[in-house]
C-alpha cells in the first residue's frame, strides 16, 4: 500500500513512465532508429495519400456528369499531332531515373565513396527539379485552359480540386525531397559521414525519395490512366 | 505491396548483412530493377496509347501498378532484406485501407443513384 501511495506522487509516476518505455524492449533489432522512424513517417504518409486517392475515387464515381478524359486533357500537340499523356509519361520516366540514381547513391555510400555518392544525390535532386518544373508547366497549361478547383470546361467540376490537391501534395513532397537530398548531399561531400563512419543517413534519405516515386506509381495509375 | 514481399526470405535476412554495415548489395540488381521499371512504365503508357477499355484496361493498369510498387518497395527500399518485425509493422497496416475503399465505394454508389433519382438523368448528359 505504501508503495502504491508513493507511485501516486507525480515525480515517481513520471519516473515509472520513463522506465517503462526505456527498458530493453527494442522491437526493430539492429535497425537504425532513424530508419525505423522514417518508415513510420512513410506509413503515416501512405495513409494521407490514400485518403486523397480514396476521396478522388468517391467523388469521381458519384458524379453524374462526365469526367474529363485525362488522355486528352494531359495530351500534348507535337508537330501537329496530338500525343496522349506525353508529358506525364516523360515525368514518370524522370522520376524512375531519379529513383535509380538514388539507389546507386545509397550503394556507393556504403562503399564509403563520398564523391560518387554526393554526385549521384545531386543528380537525383536535379531530376526532382526537372519533375517539379514539368509539373509547374502542366499546372500553368491547365489553369490557362480554365481548370479551377471548382470547375473546368470539360465536365465534372470535381476534376480540378482532385487534380490540384493530389498532384500539388505530391509535388510538394518532391520539392521538400529536393531540399532534403541536397542538404544530405552537401554533408556527404564535406565528409561528415566519413568522420562518423556511417552512411545510413543516405539510405534513410533514399527511403523518402523512393516513397515519392512509389506514390507517383499510384497517382499515375489512378488519376491519369483511369 | 504485401503480396510481393511476403515471400521474400526475410527471416534469413539478418545473417545476410549483419556483419557488414547497412544494406550492401551488388550494383547489378539496381540496374535490373531500373530497367524493369522503365519497361513496366512503358507498358502502362501503352495501355492508354492503344486505348484498351473495360476489364482488359483495369487488369493491366492494376497489375502493372502493383508490380512497379512491389519492385520499388522490395529492392529500392530494401524491404526484402529487412527483418520481418519491420516488414510486417510497415506493410500490414495499409491493408486496413481496403475497408475504407470498400465503404467509400458503397457510399459513392449510393450518392450516384440518389443524384440520378432527385436531379434526374439530364444532369448525366448535360448536352441532352
Amino acid at each position: 500500500m505504501t508503495e502504491l501511495a508513493l507511485e501516486d506522487q507525480d515525480a515517481t509516476r513520471l519516473q515509472s513512465l520513463v522506465t517503462d518505455w526505456s527498458t530493453d524492449q527494442e522491437t526493430f533489432k539492429r535497425v537504425h532508429w532513424g530508419k525505423a522512424m522514417m518508415w513510420i513517417f512513410l506509413l503515416s504518409d501512405t495513409f494521407i495519400f490514400s485518403c486523397f486517392l480514396t476521396s478522388y475515387m468517391t467523388v469521381r464515381s458519384s458524379t453524374t456528369m462526365p469526367w474529363p478524359n485525362p488522355s486528352e486533357v494531359f495530351g500534348l500537340t507535337i508537330a501537329g499531332q496530338s500525343v496522349p499523356l506525353l508529358l506525364i509519361a516523360i515525368m514518370t520516366f524522370i522520376l524512375i531515373s531519379s529513383s535509380g540514381t538514388m539507389a546507386l547513391a545509397v550503394n556507393y555510400g556504403y562503399r564509403h565513396d563520398r564523391r560518387t555518392t554526393a554526385l549521384l544525390m545531386f543528380a537525383t535532386a536535379a531530376f526532382g527539379v526537372m519533375f517539379v518544373s514539368m509539373q509547374a508547366f502542366e499546372w500553368t497549361k491547365l489553369i490557362r485552359e480554365g481548370v479551377r478547383p471548382w470547375g473546368n470546361p470539360w465536365g465534372a467540376p470535381q476534376f480540378g480540386s482532385c487534380f490540384f490537391m493530389i498532384t500539388g501534395f505530391h509535388g510538394f513532397h518532391v520539392s521538400m525531397g529536393v531540399i532534403y537530398l541536397s542538404t544530405i548531399a552537401i554533408k556527404v561531400w564535406k565528409g561528415d559521414f566519413e568522420r562518423k563512419g556511417n552512411y545510413e543517413v543516405v539510405e534513410i534519405a533514399g527511403l523518402y525519395w523512393h516513397f515519392v516515386d512509389l506514390v507517383w506509381v499510384f497517382i499515375f495509375a489512378f488519376f491519369y490512366l483511369w | 505491396m504485401a503480396t510481393e514481399t511476403a515471400h521474400a526470405p526475410a527471416a534469413l535476412a539478418p545473417s545476410g548483412h549483419d556483419a557488414k554495415q547497412g544494406q550492401q548489395h551488388p550494383l547489378g540488381i539496381y540496374f535490373v530493377i531500373w530497367g524493369l521499371l522503365f519497361v513496366l512504365s512503358t507498358f502502362s503508357y501503352l495501355v492508354d496509347y492503344f486505348n484498351f477499355v473495360g476489364f482488359t484496361r483495369w487488369s493491366l493498369i492494376l497489375s502493372l501498378m502493383w508490380l512497379k510498387a512491389g519492385l520499388i518497395v522490395a529492392v529500392f527500399m530494401h524491404m526484402r532484406w529487412e527483418r520481418l518485425a519491420l516488414v510486417y509493422a510497415i506493410l500490414i497496416p495499409p491493408l486496413l485501407l481496403a475497408i475504407l475503399v470498400t465503404l467509400m465505394s458503397m457510399e459513392s454508389d449510393y450518392t450516384f443513384w440518389t443524384r440520378i433519382l432527385f436531379f434526374g438523368l439530364f444532369r448525366a448528359h448535360p448536352g441532352a
